[in-house]
């Protein structure tokens, strides 16, 4: 069982006219096994959220504390975070030209792992991962997110969630720019992960279409750089009907 | 007595746009009438010869060259070279495995004249291999007939010392194929001019180059795609990395599309990396465009350091810092070694990168 732990979280970026505030004191726990969905209005401050527990350096931690079953994940370097079982499914990953998808996928797993995995085992593990994701296996020759379809970038996303073996995964609206199949093959795919590795999700979303494949434990609403309303499945139904108008004036 | 006026009156100063960028005193006074230069032949095959196609040595009279240049250098190269070494690809002929050329510089400054000819729908790869010591002013002419498909390698791999200025000029013929990649990682100061005109249409080129300076190397590539006849092609991708204090490069990227050229379809780009501080990359692309009836035209030109968002998406993924940046170089020069298809000549090259990158400790 892991516990990621955030504590009264306050984080701000640095601007020409000095620090300006984005979280506003986040509390929130995830453990093992649950899906954990924040669903906020754009510019609420979803995303630093999830930049900010993977140790993005825009952004500066003014207080408070984010834990992994204990450990103090702020004093970690980016990798040291992949490593303790943290992950980030970016909204929008980064193309980098020249590395193929094989070679950044070895690369990973053999930096997470501690050991090159076995090539004669990896490539079959990588082979069935895509398989799962309805991936063609000429992807992997291809460079890392360049010239990828908005789908693409994202099955890779979870790609790479299924063969790192994260404790606690935060998924960065997966959901956008998803046509209706790509979201099935997606969500089946992270429920599957799910399911195998008991993961923990926070999964980060602006619409609930998602959630009608990814059903989630807990609904937390942000707004303003903080949750201000939290239930369960219910939450999101509620939204579903509502909007964000009544926190968003708030 | 020969007048030595027109020729001591075109000797670079430095001042001239074309030669402001290069450190004349590095150059050995190849660009100096003064200067004394042997006249001998320095590209020679490598292995036996094959079917479609012969390698041997003409008078230069014999082979005079079919292009224009304005080049000071080139100019002495062209009036002081007696022999010319010709590589002839016979027409229709399908050279499978790839023709090596290998450069064997003496000790002296010497000067070097080679014609490449790429017979009607023939297809063949070339590939210069300048290695070693050299103190050398070349001239390569490439003509290429109707239909020929040609891919030019040149590898600079020099050691440290060598001074090499050359041109590298292809002359492409009716619906032929140029591919040309240069590879620069060697020497002290290098001056290259790839160079492209076209001498019928629907003409096509594709000029990839990659360079890499470490501390003290000058590495200059002026690319120059002359687009005088309707319906030519052409794309321009060239990048860098520089490393070192005194690492300099120089990139200029001329294309014209004269009044003429209606259907031209051309794109350039420059994208250098820059590692350490005080390195210095100069990027001149420069588009002029004389008939607005072409199929497109642009450029773009980049110089940074490292992507903060790439090293972030890769750390994130538990690759450490060091193992990052080495992912993100060898992926920007893989891009373009992996164009060359052959595999030891590939593996040859990212060897050479690893081992300076190691040597400048990224």
């Amino acid at each position: 069982m892991s516990k990621l732990v955030i504590k009264n979280l306050h984080v701000g970026v640095e601007t020409d006219s000095g620090t300006t505030e984005i979280l506003r004191g986040v509390d929130l726990t995830i453990n093992s096994g649950e899906v954990h969905a924040i669903m906020g209005p754009n510019g609420s401050g979803k995303s630093t959220l999830a930049y900010s527990i993977a140790g993005h350096p825009k952004y500066t931690i003014t207080s408070g504390s984010v834990t992994l079953d204990g450990v103090d994940v702020l004093e970690m370097s980016v990798d040291e975070r992949a490593k303790a079982g943290l992950f980030l499914a970016m909204q929008y990953p980064v193309e980098v030209p020249g590395v193929s998808v094989a070679n950044f996928l070895r690369t990973a797993a053999t930096a997470l792992r501690g050991e090159a995995p076995k090539v004669r085992t990896w490539v079959g593990e990588v082979k069935e991962a895509m398989n799962k994701l309805a991936m063609d296996p000429a992807f992997s020759e291809r460079s890392v997110n360049e010239g990828f379809s908005g789908g693409e970038k994202k099955r890779h996303e979870i790609l790479q969630m299924e063969l790192l073996k994260p404790k606690i995964a935060i998924l960065d609206e997966t959901d956008s720019g998803l046509d209706v199949d790509a979201l099935r093959v997606v969500s089946e795919s992270v429920n599957r992960v799910k399911a195998e590795q008991n993961l923990g999700i926070m999964l980060i979303t602006h619409y609930t279409r998602i959630l009608r494949y990814i059903k989630p434990d807990f609904v937390h609403v942000f707004a303003g750089g903080k949750i201000v309303e939290e239930g369960g499945p219910e939450l999101a139904e509620r939204l579903e009907e509502k909007g964000y108008a009544q926190y968003v004036k708030a | 007595m020969m007048s030595a006026l027109p020729t001591n009156y075109l000797t670079p100063t430095g001042r001239e746009e074309a030669w402001r960028f290069t450190p004349l005193k590095r150059i050995a006074g190849l660009h100096d009438p003064a200067t004394l230069v042997a006249d001998r032949i320095s590209i020679s095959l490598v292995g036996s010869v094959r079917s479609g196609f012969k390698v041997e040595t003409c008078e230069a009279s014999d082979l005079p060259p079919k292009s224009a240049t304005d080049d000071a250098v080139i100019q002495r190269i062209r009036s002081g070279v007696a022999k010319v070494t010709h590589l002839a690809i016979d027409k229709e002929a399908v050279v499978t495995d790839p023709i090596f050329l290998k450069r064997s510089a003496g000790a002296e400054k010497e000067f070097s004249r080679t014609v490449i000819t790429a017979g009607a729908h023939s297809k063949a790869t070339v590939v210069v291999e300048n290695v070693g010591l050299a103190t050398l002013g070349e001239e390569i002419e490439i003509r290429l007939d109707a239909g020929a498909n040609l891919t030019f390698i040149s590898l600079q791999e020099w050691s440290e010392n060598s001074i090499h200025l050359g041109r590298h000029h292809a002359i492409v013929g009716r619906d032929a194929t140029f591919n040309s990649i240069t590879i620069t990682v060697g020497g002290s100061l290098v001056r290259l001019l790839p160079t492209v005109e076209y001498s019928d249409q629907g003409g096509s080129a594709e000029l990839l180059g990659l360079y890499f300076a470490t501390d003290g190397q000058h590495l200059e590539h002026r690319v120059h795609v002359e687009h005088g006849i309707p319906n030519g092609k052409s794309r321009v991708t060239y990048k860098g990395i520089l490393a070192g204090a005194e690492a300099r490069t120089v990139w200029i990227g001329d294309v014209f599309i004269r009044g003429n050229a209606e259907g031209t379809d051309t794109y350039e780009l420059n994208k250098n990396l820059l590692l350490t501080d005080g390195a210095r990359a100069d990027s001149v692309p420069n588009l002029e465009i004389e008939t607005g009836q072409i199929v497109g035209a642009g450029h773009a030109s980049t110089t940074g350091r490292f992507d903060d968002e790439q090293l972030f998406y890769l750390m994130s993924r538990g690759i450490p810092i060091s193992d990052a940046r080495r992912l993100v170089i060898r992926g920007f020069f893989g891009e373009i070694v992996s164009k060359i298809g052959i595999e030891s000549v590939e593996e040859r090259l990212m060897t050479r990168i690893d081992n300076q990158l190691s040597k400048v400790g990224e």
